[in-house]
């Protein structure tokens, strides 16, 4: 790994890397620790602005945003997280297989490919949901297979850059098998292209996930979820601003963190 | 013209094999429509009668024949839950038809919008040598684009409705009753889907023209004494819009869905908000039908960015 010397810390690392830390500990955390309950209500405490006590102020049952925007930012990452795994494995898998043998099997592909491109991502995540239902679970099938394209056509053009390398020549006249070749030989050389292609879908899926959801059919309760609570906020925008506000601050930052991280992981690569 | 050819048979199967896809798709949903739209308590001859009112005791490829040449002809279907009157279920090409206006002049403000905008501010962008100013649009751009579409929906409600009160949220104006007042109420949901686009184009252009600069011609326009502005806007750009092209094509097929998102933020009665409400109530020839829609639209603009392509850069239509 040469490039981890030059591995220097620029603005934008820095930046992203705080941002997505304080995300994904409070997302962590919100698994098994609130500060209040997500669930209990209050009627003394409806609408309360912001202060010591609830910092992002309480909404029109009465309870902790905070809370609830840990709980939902805990949701969001992880539809996120097995998204992006899904639909890169899968990804990672056709990619190589039609990169690397070329042939009739890659025409195919590519013309399926091509056509789920064609949808615009969210119309087709749509479609998967209203044949599907709506929950959790198919949120998260319907976004792995709208992503899946994109990483196919990333890890085939990689491996028809690295196909036809020195190393990739020696190690077949060695007698190395295809597969080894595949997935110990090339994979390691296209993970860095492969990681940034891997945050950017990331924060597609975020924001897809918590689109749906802010639609009213994506995640549904009693699952929280970022997008649902920006919903319910909007309602009461004259009244309490901070609600709306704090649900989707919160999906700007993570958004934001991981798209600085991105951008500082490409910088440094690059110098 | 052979490469046209070419193309428009390509667009047809394309548009072909989407409408089957389409349609398979809505085949294998779980569920029997029948016993959802008359409950469970229906008699079976009542069941049966329904199934073949709709057409559902017919082979696969026949419904498809028969959905397709309808569609081809102008006969959308009927929909299952808007009713017209007592015993007629509304047809669905005059649910959609009054809504469509309301998508499509919101999507042609965002895209005004985008182009106005962003041009000159890529090209500014890549003018100026200010430090200042590269550091405030990368920060700034970088942050539009992080901000979703609803958010920044109910941020500029928030904003230009609440504190501003340039607007009152909730209060559309139907271009039947006033023209001007319903294209005033769509400049806030324009807005808001045009601004990350913008930052994005903005971005795209910056990096073009920035990719051009290297070129060996932009030496030559220069030691033959041309100064900055006509290298810039003379030869640059020039060069520098064949990307943008294809990426606005692509900015205008993601407006199309995006404002699936923002009329729902905006309470727009438009295709978007059918879409979802369709979606939720199980309405399947309504959605259906858009689906078809929206994703015949964006090949469409595909296919059209395709050809302009070829005609505005004589380097590819030669061949």
């Amino acid at each position: 790994m040469k490039r981890k010397h030059h591995l220097k810390l620029n603005k934008y690392l820095v930046a992203g890397g705080i941002m997505t830390a304080v995300m994904v500990i409070l997302a962590i955390v919100g698994t098994f620790w609130t500060p209040y309950s997500t669930t209990t209500m209050s009627a003394a405490e409806k609408f309360a602005a912001p202060s010591l006590h609830h910092i992002m102020g309480t909404d029109n049952f009465g309870r902790d945003i905070f809370s609830r925007v840990m709980k939902g930012l805990g949701t969001t990452m992880m539809v996120g997280t097995l998204v992006v795994v899904a639909a890169g494995a899968v990804g990672i898998l056709v990619g190589a297989l039609t990169g690397f043998f070329g042939g009739w099997i890659d025409e195919v592909m590519m013309r399926i490919n091509d056509a789920i491109n064609g949808f615009p991502s969210i119309l087709l995540s749509l479609v998967v949901i209203s044949v599907l239902g709506m929950g959790r679970q198919n949120v998260i099938l319907a976004l792995s297979i709208v992503f899946i394209p994109s990483f196919v056509r990333i890890v085939r053009s990689e491996y028809i850059r690295l196909r036809d390398m020195e190393f990739v020549n020696s190690a077949r006249i060695m007698g190395v098998s295809k597969m080894r070749i595949l997935f110990v030989h090339i994979l390691p050389n296209i993970l860095s292209v492969f990681s940034i292609s891997m945050m950017i879908g990331f924060n597609n899926a975020i924001l897809a996930e918590s689109g749906m959801s802010y639609l009213g059919i994506g995640v549904q309760p009693p699952d929280a979820s970022l997008g649902k609570m920006l919903s319910d906020a909007q309602g009461y925008m004259f009244t309490a601003p901070w609600y709306a506000l704090s649900a989707g601050v919160t999906i700007v930052v993570l958004v934001l963190g991981i798209s600085l991280l991105g951008e500082g992981i490409r910088r440094c690569s690059n110098d | 013209m052979k490469y046209f050819g070419k193309k428009l048979v390509s667009l047809i199967i394309t548009l072909f094999m989407v409408s089957v896809a389409t349609f398979i798709a809505f085949q294998i949903i779980p569920g029997d429509v029948v016993t959802s739209i008359l409950g469970t308590e229906a008699t079976e001859e009542r069941e049966a009668q329904l199934r073949e009112e709709l057409g559902l005791d017919k082979p696969v490829v026949e419904r498809y024949v028969n959905w397709m040449g309808g569609v081809l002809k102008g006969d959308l279907g009927t929909s299952y839950r808007y009713s017209k009157s007592m015993n007629e279920m509304m047809p669905v090409a005059e649910l959609i038809g009054d809504k469509l206006p309301v998508t499509l002049w919101l999507a042609a403000i965002a895209l005004v919008l985008i182009i106005v905008i962003s041009i000159p501010l890529g090209v500014l962008w890549a003018h100026s040598s200010s430090k200042f100013l590269d550091a405030f649009l990368g920060v700034m751009t970088q942050g539009a684009m992080a901000v979703p579409s609803f958010f920044l929906g109910v941020l500029v409600i928030y904003i230009f409705g609440i504190v501003m009160k340039m607007f009152t949220p909730g209060s559309y104006i139907s271009y039947h009753t006033s023209f001007a007042g319903f294209l005033g109420y769509l400049i806030f949901p324009a807005i808001a889907i045009a601004i990350p686009k913008i930052a994005m184009t903005a971005r795209f252009l910056r990096n073009a023209m920035l990719g051009e600069l290297k070129q060996d011609y932009v030496r030559t326009a220069y030691s033959k004494g041309c100064s900055k502005n006509r290298v810039m806007y003379g030869h640059v750009l020039k060069n520098a819009m064949m990307p943008v092209i294809t990426f606005v094509g692509m900015i205008i097929a993601e407006v199309v869905a995006g404002s699936i998102v923002v009329e729902q933020v905006f309470s727009l009665p438009g295709i978007g908000r059918l879409l979802i409400s369709s979606i939720s109530t199980r309405d399947f020839p309504v959605v259906e039908i858009l689906v078809l829609y929206i994703a015949f639209v964006v090949i469409f603009v595909y296919f059209i960015v395709d050809m302009l392509y070829r005609v505005l850069d004589p380097r590819i239509s030669g061949r």
